[in-house]
């Protein structure tokens, strides 16, 4: 049997998937991203080689993307995750989208028209809000992991709204919410709705609405908020963290297959 | 990804280095030979100023340099700490801040620093910012500021704006005269603006030859043939140079030499350059053997109407064309001739955060285009010379998913 990898190396987190001929995933892998991301990534692809107990020789071909994309020495190619994020999520939903990825530090808007070719994409510009960063600086601020913020944003029954356009201003804001009494469940669902925001005066959104990206997968109230703010049904690819890595996969699929 | 190719120099760089360096040299003997010293914004009215007899400086050339050394970074914050807001022209505070600091890249090519004013001339066909700039010296040592008010989002360049910045223009003549010590002698006048035409024609020749497949030259290699066309216009120095890079860049033309081997696509770049990132930006599009064929940046100093019969209308109707002062619907025809003519693939647009008159995505202008020539565009945030406004990542990523669009076929 053979398989295809791929990895994305992201600011945050380092994601690998093995897929079969088929595109089936065959096993996945999930670290830090660290310092050494070669390091990171040959870490990743023995788990989840350990993992489908499946030997080196068996991966035919392997894509890098995200961050960390070039230093992923073993890789034969290397794709942007704009094109991967794209790619992964085409796979599952075979119409004209709009993909929205949302990963640490950057989130992105592309477009593929009924073929699955891009038309267009658009990044955060050179700012924090709308990415998990800005939602790592609240948990931060509030004194919480990350992952309880969805918890408690779903237990939220009033709504704080939170204005700036900027993380750290936001922090700051947060801070004059909590002397004024505000419960934190309130302004952690405020702090949810300002990454919609920002990701909603970046582009506008024509055919389906996909959402991929660790943001999304560990925050399925964000994912409601998103789809009230476009006034569309979200579709969410399965494991929407690892759809980049996934698309990478299927490209490396297609190289080998190519060859 | 195939190894990167090399980028190609010019052989005629040798003699652009001679004569910059002369230029550079005579400005700052100026003074000891009894020469006045008019300051002059980069479409300022050059041709009245050299046919006075001043030795004319171009401070947005300094700070252009200020950014390709990337001494900017450590400069900008001075003047921000004086009044001179974050937000405002970066070649402004950088300027401000070289000379508040005393430290140039004049000094590295062992020249004293960019020489004192006698006078300073703007034309705010480009931005209210070189007004400012040029104020901000004018107190320093107390030398007379005089200039050019030139409307903006122009239309039509009607009679009536030729007229009136005509008449703004020979206003300017008798406090010059008062400031060269000298009378203004029309036939010197006809001459420089016969000089900047031949220039013109030779500069916007050179810059045509990217419309050749593949191009022999860059965007990246324009930014730096430029530097006669800005700072000697009206001088036979500049004719004489591009005379030189013109045969060249014809030879290489014939011989099919590409500037970027193996050319794939072809991008127009609209907006201002990333001085500090010039030569990573060149060889990341030289590793997608994409080749940025053409700019708005480079050909703006293409001033097809000068007529050395008529000084000042032709003056006045030359630099009121400019692109940067014109209205969006003439911006938008022009980019879309331009890359009809240089046969581009996709435009990427500079969005300068301290520069808004030179960042033309602001306005839905990359959305109309698309919709009328069906290429692709992609937006860079960054700045001319505030690297602190620039996420390298971030437009790496953005550039290679450009590429990469385009590669879909």
């Amino acid at each position: 049997m053979r398989y295809f990898c791929g990895v994305d190396i992201g600011a945050s987190a380092a994601k690998l998937v093995i897929i079969d001929e088929a595109g089936r995933p065959a096993a996945t892998a999930l670290r830090r991203s660290g310092v050494d991301y070669a390091e990171t990534a040959a870490r990743c692809l023995q788990e989840a080689l350990a993992a489908a107990g499946i030997a080196k020789q068996q991966v035919r071909a392997c894509v890098s993307t995200g961050y960390g994309r070039d230093n992923v020495p073993w890789a034969d190619a290397r794709r942007t995750e704009i094109a991967c994020h794209g790619r992964g999520a085409w796979f599952h939903f075979r119409k004209k989208m709009t993909v929205i990825d949302i990963g640490a530090q950057d989130s992105k808007i592309i477009h593929l028209d009924d073929q699955g070719r891009r038309t267009g994409f658009k990044m955060n510009r050179k700012c924090a809000a709308g990415t998990g960063a800005f939602l790592e600086e609240i948990a931060l601020r509030l004194d919480l992991p990350v992952s309880a913020l969805n918890g408690l944003a779903e237990r939220s029954t009033r709504e704080v709204a939170l204005g700036s356009f900027c993380t750290v201003f936001t922090a700051t804001e947060i801070l004059a919410r909590i002397r004024a009494g505000e419960k934190v469940q309130d302004i952690v669902k405020g702090a949810f709705r300002s990454v919609v925001k920002r990701i909603l005066e970046m582009d506008t959104v024509d055919g389906a609405l996909v959402m991929t990206g660790g943001v999304v997968a560990h925050n399925p109230l964000l994912v409601a908020l998103a789809g009230e703010a476009f006034a569309a049904r979200v579709l969410v690819p399965p494991d929407p963290q690892h759809a980049g890595a996934f698309g990478a996969a299927l490209e490396a699929l297609e190289i080998a297959l190519s060859k | 990804m195939a190894p990167a190719a090399e980028r190609k120099d010019f052989a005629a760089t040798a003699k652009l280095k001679d004569v910059m360096g002369k230029y550079y040299a005579e400005l700052m003997r100026g003074r000891q030979e009894g020469r006045k010293t008019a300051w002059c914004t980069s479409v300022g009215p050059a041709e009245l100023l050299r046919a006075l007899g001043f030795g004319v400086y171009f401070p947005e050339n300094h700070g252009a340099m200020l950014g390709a050394t990337r001494m900017a970074t450590d400069l900008i914050p001075l003047a921000n700490a004086r009044g001179f807001s974050p937000d405002i022209c970066s070649y402004l505070t950088s300027d401000v801040g070289s000379y508040l600091k005393g430290e140039s890249p004049f000094q590295k090519m062992k020249l004293p620093g960019p020489p004192r004013a006698d006078v300073l001339v703007f034309n705010t066909n480009q931005c209210r910012d070189v007004k400012d700039w040029f104020q901000f010296y004018a107190r320093e040592w107390n030398v007379p500021c005089l200039g050019i008010h030139t409307p903006r989002a122009i239309g039509e360049v009607t009679e009536s704006i030729v007229e009136a910045v005509s008449r703004q223009t020979e206003a300017l003549v008798r406090p010059l005269e008062e400031a060269a010590g000298a009378k203004l002698d029309p036939q010197r006048l006809r001459e420089a603006v016969d000089l900047s035409r031949r220039c013109t024609v030779l500069w916007k020749a050179a810059l045509d030859t990217a419309a050749g497949v593949p191009s022999p030259i860059t965007f990246f290699d324009g930014t730096i043939q430029m530097g006669p066309a800005v700072v000697l216009r009206g001088h036979p120095d500049a004719v004489a140079y591009y005379e030189v890079l013109l045969a060249e860049l014809r030879d290489r033309a014939a011989g099919g030499t590409a500037a970027v081997e193996g050319e794939r696509f072809r991008i127009y770049w609209e907006g201002m350059p990333i001085w500090g990132k010039l030569r990573d930006l060149s060889a990341q599009f030289m590793a997608l053997r994409t080749c940025v064929v053409a700019s708005t940046y480079c050909n703006s100093w293409v001033f097809e109407d000068l007529d050395p019969s008529d000084p000042f209308r032709s003056m006045a109707r030359a630099y009121s064309s400019l692109f940067i002062c014109r209205s969006e619907d003439c911006k938008e025809q022009y980019l879309a001739t331009m890359m009809a003519r240089f046969k581009a693939d996709g435009i990427l647009y500079h969005d300068a955060k301290t520069c808004p008159n030179n960042s033309n995505n602001r306005y839905q202008l990359p959305q109309r285009l698309r919709e009328r020539t069906g290429k692709p565009f992609l937006v860079v945030n960054g700045d001319l010379n505030d690297l602190r406004l620039y996420s390298e990542e971030q437009a790496r990523t953005g550039i290679e998913a450009f590429v990469e669009q385009m590669s879909q076929g």
